[in-house]
């Protein structure tokens, strides 16, 4: 059953210089409870469109077109206070370094009540209890009384935790997590990556995982979704879409993994950088970074769907032998 | 903790300890009080006795040195005009500038801090760029100018309240004060506004500043992805984030407003401190100069060492030592 569906979603950057195309017509679609990957460069306009779906883009940005249906409803032209229900109750997201977005001067316990009461009545025992409930969910030993600490007295990983447990306060259906691990410890990473993943599996909620880390993405996702300057250039299943990349930014992207190259040998990065958005080429946005473009790239790649697969390229690539 | 608080104590004394030869010295080279106490044709039997009576025979660093025992007895002399301790006639003033100033500090800050946060929150909108005009003439226009101009507003052309001097004061713990009754409030008003114009301008511009570098962090970020209304998350959030500068210049300003209140109390007939010791001046009181500024070096060390300790309240991170890295 289909939960969000995102069609030619455009967010831009007003900005003096001309408009930033972030976000230039992606559509996706998600079901209840699914696990969506997002990949790309730095730059490429994840967290931009993950920010779009909560509704809050930080100016200049705006949604300029397209439209998102989140279980049936419009979510492009919401009244910000329709929006601002929705937001924490049914939509949460989390972000990347727990250390900048706790907030390192009110304690666990008062952020999360505050979380709480934006969208229930509760009194602020009751408020506590429901985050004391969700911290222990979330490993945290002694969860009530830790609910009086600050921040700072957590290690990177709890304080991730944390932020996933407030994020679940109100048991939404979607979780946008915009490189919730990148700032952890490797071992972490892994430990909260599964955690997360379990989580979501056991209470229903779809997830879309915002990350630089193919391997992470593997690991936790149904479906992925690359996205290069502004658009979507593959999706598909994870473990089809890896083992066969049909575009060749993906291909680039799986080549310049350590674990992909022989120990020692130097990995291939893509050469050159993401475009600047506000002088993308005409037609294809990846061709003077691609090793397979030609004159036909100067023109604009059509999208071709395939077995539940999609890329858009002009020059798809076969399966590797 | 203990450890910190011992150390800024030693710091405070040194600061005291300095400052107080400095301001020997310094008042010593400013003239002799002697000339102005005794009539010029006295003999100099009774001028040498007046001086020897004065201590003002000895060596410098002999008169600084019975000087500094005698503060460290809490005594800081007579004085030579008013004849009573000087630490009795800097309190007797004191209640008066207290009062005045802490009024001052409280307008500029409850009044100030929101509307600093509404520039920063909104720093496009028209009402914002009033406000930072505001904030520019607050610093701009000299503090007599505006008393000036409040005394001929409000007092002669409208008649609304009094020009200058203090209303009735009503006594608690033995310390007289105006501000419990309405009449002495109507005395107070114009000459706190006058002094709270500058703080208001510097609450104003701190705030803003605060709440605009606050609102892009991820922490105000995170707190509208719960769905927190954008006035819980000035309220609560941002209002912390910016509360540590903030608390400081109120502290800052209090006591440098406690300290010199000169002008304002000049013009406003206010019998408090400041007028004190532009009296204390005039009469070349040295004693009372000396006092002054030994008292307004302890207050403001006193202030720091609040203000710092207040960090740890107001910061979590301070307050078991250093050990979150
Ligand atoms: N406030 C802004 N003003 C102008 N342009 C912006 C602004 N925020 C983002 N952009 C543009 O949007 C593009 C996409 O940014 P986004 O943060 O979505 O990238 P990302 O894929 O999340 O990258 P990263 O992996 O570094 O987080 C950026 O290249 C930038 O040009
Ligand atoms: S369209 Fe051309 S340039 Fe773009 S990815 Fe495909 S082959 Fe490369
Ligand atoms: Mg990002």
């Amino acid at each position: 059953m289909t939960l969000l569906q995102v069609r030619d979603l455009r967010t831009h950057f007003l900005t003096r210089a001309g408009a930033v195309k972030a976000v230039d017509g992606v559509s996706f679609e998600l079901g209840r409870g699914e696990i969506l990957g997002l990949v790309g460069e730095s730059g490429s306009g994840k967290s931009v469109t993950g920010f779009s779906l909560i509704g809050h883009v930080d100016p200049p940005g705006r949604v300029v077109g397209g439209s998102i249906r989140f279980d049936g409803q419009e979510l492009v032209g919401l009244a910000p206070p329709r929006m601002r229900e929705l937001r924490g109750r049914r939509i949460a997201m989390v972000f990347q370094d727990p250390g900048a977005t706790l907030n390192p001067v009110l304690t666990i316990g008062q952020q999360m009540v505050l979380a709480v009461q934006a969208h229930r009545r509760l009194p602020e025992r009751d408020a506590r209890a429901l985050a004391a409930e969700r911290l222990t969910r979330l490993g945290i030993p002694e969860a009530p009384a830790r609910l009086d600490a600050y921040p700072h007295e957590f290690s990177g990983g709890m304080r991730q935790r944390v932020a996933i447990a407030m994020a679940l306060l109100h048991g939404p259906d979607l979780i946008i997590a915009d490189e919730p691990t990148t700032a952890l410890d490797v071992s972490i990473q892994a430990q909260i990556l599964v955690e997360m993943r379990a989580l979501a599996r056991e209470s229903g909620t779809a997830l879309i995982w915002i990350s630089h880390d193919l391997a992470a993405v593997a690991a936790v996702a149904d479906r992925i979704m690359v996205m290069y300057a502004g658009r979507i250039v593959e999706a598909g299943p994870v473990r089809a879409t890896l083992a066969a990349p049909r575009h060749p930014y993906t291909r680039g992207l799986l080549d310049s993994l350590p674990a992909t190259t022989e120990p020692g040998a130097r990995l291939r990065q893509i050469p050159g950088h993401t475009p600047a958005l506000l002088s993308l080429p005409p037609g294809c946005p990846f061709a003077p970074r691609c090793g397979y473009a030609d004159a036909t790239c100067m023109t604009a790649p059509p999208v071709i769907e395939q077995d539940g697969r999609m890329a858009r390229c002009h020059h798809l690539l076969e399966p590797s032998p | 903790m203990p450890g910190y608080i011992i150390q800024r104590l030693l710091q405070a004394g040194l600061v005291m300890l300095a400052m107080s030869a400095l301001v020997f010295a310094g008042v010593h080279a400013i003239g002799n009080p002697i000339d102005l106490l005794i009539s010029p044709d006295a003999t100099q039997d009774i001028r040498a006795a007046a001086i020897a009576h004065y201590g003002l025979d000895q060596p410098l660093w002999r008169q600084y040195l019975a000087f500094l025992g005698r503060l460290l007895s809490g005594d800081l002399g007579r004085s030579l005009v008013f004849n009573i301790p000087v630490t009795e006639l800097v309190f007797s003033r004191m209640p008066a500038t207290l009062e005045l100033a802490l009024s001052a500090v409280l307008i500029g800050a409850v009044i100030g801090v929101p509307l600093g946060m509404w520039a920063g929150y909104r720093p496009d909108s028209v009402v914002s760029r009033g406000i930072m005009a505001v904030s520019v003439l607050g610093f701009s226009v000299p503090t007599f100018w505006v008393g000036l101009i409040l005394i001929l507003t409000f007092a002669v052309n409208l008649g609304w309240l009094p020009a200058g001097s203090r209303g009735p004061t009503v006594e608690v713990f033995g310390i007289g004060w105006s501000f419990l009754t309405l009449e002495g409030l109507r005395f107070m008003l114009l000459p706190a506004l006058n002094l709270s114009l500058f703080k208001l301008a510097l609450m104003i511009r701190l705030a803003r500043a605060g709440t605009r570098e606050a609102m892009l962090s991820d922490t105000v970020k995170f707190a509208r992805a719960a769905g927190l209304s954008e006035f819980t998350i000035l309220r609560h959030h941002v209002l912390r984030l910016i509360s540590i500068p903030l608390v400081t210049v109120f502290g800052l300003e209090f006591g440098s407003t406690l300290a010199f209140a000169v002008v304002t109390e000049t013009i406003f007939s206010w019998p408090g401190v400041g007028k004190l010791i532009i009296d204390s001046i005039t009469s070349l009181d040295r004693p009372v100069m000396v006092g002054y500024l030994v008292l307004v070096a302890f207050l403001f060390v006193t202030l720091n060492l609040v203000v710092d300790l207040s960090y740890a309240l107001l910061d979590p991170r301070l307050r078991r030592g250093r050990h979150a890295a």
